[in-house]
This record gives C-alpha cells, sequence and structure tokens, in this order.
C-alpha cells in the first residue's frame, strides 16, 4: 500500500513537472495597467493580439494616478499605457520602469459630447452658457481634463464656467455623468465617443490645448516577460497604429 | 503644499455633512426603530432587512442607484425642478440623502436593539399609571435606551466621515459643496501629492482614534443603567 502510494505520488509530481515546464512555451499572460480613455481600444487590441499570439492580456483600467500609486506600491503589472507622456518617466525615475522602452503610442483629442445639447456648434453653446453642469476629468491628474480648462480659458469662459464644473475620478466617469443626465455636457476623450451622431460631438481645434501625447513603458515587473514586449511592440506594428487611429487617436 | 483653503474647506464640509446626517438620521431613525422594536406585523422582518442593506451592499451600488435616482430621470430630478435644478447629484443635499442611505442601519440596529431591552414591563407599568405612548417612550423607554442612542448616534457620525464610495459616485468634486475629506486625500494620491495625503490621512486616523476612545470612555460613564 505504501509503496503504491509513493509510486502515484512520484508520477504525479513527474507529470506536474513536465507540464509545467512545457506550458512555459504555450501562453504567457501579460498584466497591463491602462489609463481610462484608451479602455475600447486596448480590449480591441488585446483581442487581436491573443488571436496573433496566443498570449492573454489581462487588462486593468483606471484613472492613470490611480494606476501609478498601485504600480510604485509592488501591483503585479508588465505594461504601462499612461493617459500622460509624465508619468511613464516618473515611473523609470522611481525604478519601477525599464529604461529605454518608453514610446508614444497614441496623441489624444478631446471632445465635447452632449446627449442632450446639440454641439454642432460647441463655441456658441460653450458661450451661452445655457447649462448647469459640466463634467470634466481632473484637471491636475488628467490630461483630458487640462485640455478642458485649456480650452475654457481660450474661449475667456474659465471664470463663467468654473462653478458649473463637476469632476470625474477618471475620463469614464465624467462620460457617466453625463450619459446619467446629471452633467448636460462633458469634455472626454474623443474615442470614447466615435461613434455618436455628429450633433452630440464638438471637437476643439488641437492648437488649443496641450497636446495629449500617451506614453507607454515597460515595467521592471515584466522586464523578462517576452509576451509583455511583444505586446508593447504590437501597439507600435501597422495592425495595431491602424485599430489606434480608427478609434480617434493620432499616432507619431 | 497643503494650504489652509486645502484643508478647510473639505474639513468643514466632512463635519456638516455628518452633523446634518446624523441629525436627520436621529429623526427618523428613532421612530423606526421603536416601530420595529416593538410591532408584531408581518412586515417586520422585511423592514429590517431593508433598513440592514446598506451595510451589505458595496457603497458603489448604492452609489450608482443613487445617480439614477438623483438625476433627471428619477425622483431627484422631479425634486430638484421645484428650484429649477435639473438633479440632486452634485449638491450637499444629496450627498446628505446618500448618506441618511449609506448610514441608515448604524442609527437603527444600536437604537432597536436597546429598545428591545428595555422589555415590555417598564412600558406597561408606565401605561399603567396613566403615561400615554408618548410619555412612556419620552419619559421610560429612551432614558432606559440612551446607551443605544449614544452608539446610534458616535456611529453614524464616525460612519459619514468615512464616506468615499457613495460621495465619489454622487459628488462631482466640487470645492466647497461635495468635495469632502476622503475625496481630497484620494485626489491627493491621484495627483502624486502624496505629503498632503500623509497629512490628511493621519489626521483623520487620529480622529477615528479619539472617536472610538471618547465613546468608549462615554459609555463606561453614561451609557450604563444603574440602580
Amino acid at each position: 500500500m505504501r509503496l503504491l502510494r509513493h509510486v502515484v505520488l512520484a508520477l504525479a509530481f513527474a507529470v506536474g513537472l513536465a507540464v509545467s515546464t512545457t506550458s512555459g512555451a504555450s501562453a504567457t499572460d501579460v498584466n497591463a495597467a491602462v489609463a481610462a480613455n484608451f479602455t475600447q481600444v486596448a480590449t480591441t487590441l488585446a483581442a487581436a493580439f491573443e488571436k496573433a499570439t496566443g498570449n492573454h492580456v489581462n487588462l486593468s483600467f483606471g484613472a492613470t494616478g490611480t494606476l501609478y500609486t498601485q504600480i510604485t506600491q509592488g501591483g503585479p503589472f508588465d505594461v504601462f499605457l499612461s493617459a500622460d507622456d509624465k508619468r511613464t518617466g516618473t515611473a523609470i525615475k522611481d525604478g519601477v520602469g525599464v529604461d529605454g522602452t518608453e514610446f508614444t503610442y497614441a496623441v489624444g483629442k478631446v471632445a465635447l459630447y452632449s446627449p442632450a445639447i446639440d454641439v454642432t456648434d460647441g463655441v456658441a453653446v460653450l458661450k451661452a452658457d445655457a447649462f448647469q453642469h459640466i463634467a470634466i476629468a481632473d484637471p491636475k491628474a488628467a490630461p483630458y481634463g487640462a485640455a478642458a480648462m485649456a480650452v475654457f480659458d481660450k474661449l475667456g469662459l474659465t471664470a463663467a464656467v468654473t462653478p458649473k464644473i463637476v469632476t470625474g475620478e477618471n475620463i469614464t466617469q465624467t462620460q457617466q455623468f453625463v450619459d446619467s443626465g446629471n452633467a448636460e455636457l462633458g469634455f472626454v476623450a474623443l474615442s470614447q465617443v466615435i461613434g455618436k451622431p455628429a450633433t452630440q460631438v464638438w471637437l476643439p481645434p488641437q492648437e488649443d490645448y496641450p497636446a495629449i501625447r500617451q506614453n507607454a513603458v515597460l515595467l521592471k515587473h515584466g522586464a523578462d516577460n517576452q509576451a509583455a514586449r511583444d505586446f508593447l511592440a504590437f501597439l507600435k506594428s501597422d495592425a495595431g497604429v491602424a485599430a489606434i487611429k480608427a478609434a480617434g487617436y493620432e499616432v507619431e | 503644499m497643503l494650504t489652509s483653503t486645502d484643508l478647510a474647506s473639505p474639513i468643514s464640509l466632512t463635519l456638516g455633512l455628518a452633523a446634518v446626517t446624523t441629525i436627520v438620521l436621529l429623526l427618523i431613525g428613532t421612530p423606526l426603530a421603536w416601530w420595529l422594536a416593538r410591532t408584531e406585523s408581518r412586515w417586520r422582518e422585511a423592514v429590517a432587512t431593508l433598513v440592514a442593506m446598506p451595510l451589505v451592499l458595496p457603497p458603489t451600488v448604492i452609489g450608482f442607484y443613487l445617480l439614477i435616482a438623483l438625476g433627471p430621470n428619477g425622483p431627484g430630478g422631479a425634486l430638484a425642478g421645484l428650484w429649477g435644478a435639473r438633479t440632486l447629484a452634485f449638491s450637499f443635499g444629496g450627498l446628505v440623502i446618500g448618506s441618511i442611505v449609506y448610514s441608515l442601519p448604524f442609527m437603527v440596529q444600536p437604537i432597536r436593539v436597546a429598545l428591545e431591552a428595555v422589555g415590555e414591563e417598564p412600558i406597561e407599568a408606565a401605561m399603567t399609571l396613566g403615561a400615554h405612548r408618548l410619555q412612556s417612550f419620552l419619559r421610560v423607554a429612551a432614558p432606559l435606551a440612551r446607551s443605544g442612542f449614544f452608539t446610534g448616534v458616535i456611529l453614524t457620525f464616525a460612519h459619514t466621515v468615512g464616506e468615499f464610495g457613495v460621495v465619489l459616485m454622487i459628488g462631482g468634486n466640487i470645492p466647497g459643496q461635495t468635495k469632502v475629506l476622503s475625496i481630497s486625500i484620494y485626489d491627493f494620491v491621484e495627483r502624486g501629492e502624496w505629503a498632503s495625503a500623509h497629512w490628511l490621512s493621519l489626521g483623520m486616523v487620529a480622529f477615528a482614534f479619539v472617536v472610538v476612545t471618547a465613546t468608549m470612555l462615554a459609555d463606561r460613564r453614561f451609557g450604563r443603567v444603574t440602580g
């Protein structure tokens, strides 16, 4: 009886060992921390990447600041897709990002969105001031929020609009405030509203706000993860660039 | 750096919200607790369950449904229309409503338990001596149950001070109106201003410590019914 038990255990161990070593050749997971504005595109890209390589990408969406805090506190992320071009540099400086892997994966556009008011002439709508609440992302933390404030400044409306501003925790919540009707309009990323009717979306001229360059970086946690490097390379590939452009971003 | 304006507004807003919520809940929670403690109705446990729901529901669920209910498509929007507003979200009033829902069980449960512990005899004795229902409550049951009231008030106040998820969902982060302490701290973390986040957080920890200690000491001194 005891011999049999030992034989079974040894066999199980051997099988387990064989499986675990051969599975190194099959799928590896990539854990990606992704800025909320890139949610839809990232989902599309991850699916395409998995189809092409068999590697699965676990996407965690959130506000860049929140994600960054988690990363510096040991969050198990392999790659970081920021909403700005600052926090990837900070990641490298703080020792959690891999030097030399930082690049701009998308240049974002901010859009004024309203399902309730016709914003074809966005300037007129903003100047008319006929709304009670306008939703933006936090200007100090999110580049899309800073872009919104820049547009207000350019139109000379900052003082008039500021009492009506409500900020979302991230750009997705900003859109939720508008979609739930609580705010009549809001500034979100173009990629979030790209399918909407033309009367619901107004694009301010790009020279009116600082360019929203969104950078990606490989994190130390994923330094030895070849699939993670491959995913970042996929963002720069023809297929990746096409998907990013189709979602309303520009690519440098 | 943390300026006095960074501090003063969220602190007074947080304390104000907690105070208003506590007072309102004391007024509406007491009759509810009294009913739950004394009724024989078959709806009793159903109502008790509804009261206890905010204990188990994630604040984001409460906040999500509140966002819809307070908005232009819900009863909140209809109410707000009375004074020309579109929604009750993004306002101090909206936060009070959210906090009432969120902290309801923290007021009702302790009072209910304390009132149940009073039992039938003192109230029946008061009634045989000619007291009507309100008198028997105010002058007999409530004083006997005062530790429950005490606990309810302290818990509700402290719970509302710590509220985050609900405020995040319906507040809109407006300085001076809905930007409470917990949101302030979260913002500082988001922006990478960790020194300010540390100061505020340590302050809240100290506050919590003082509140809990005071509660325990006061309960020892005033809460026990002797003699």
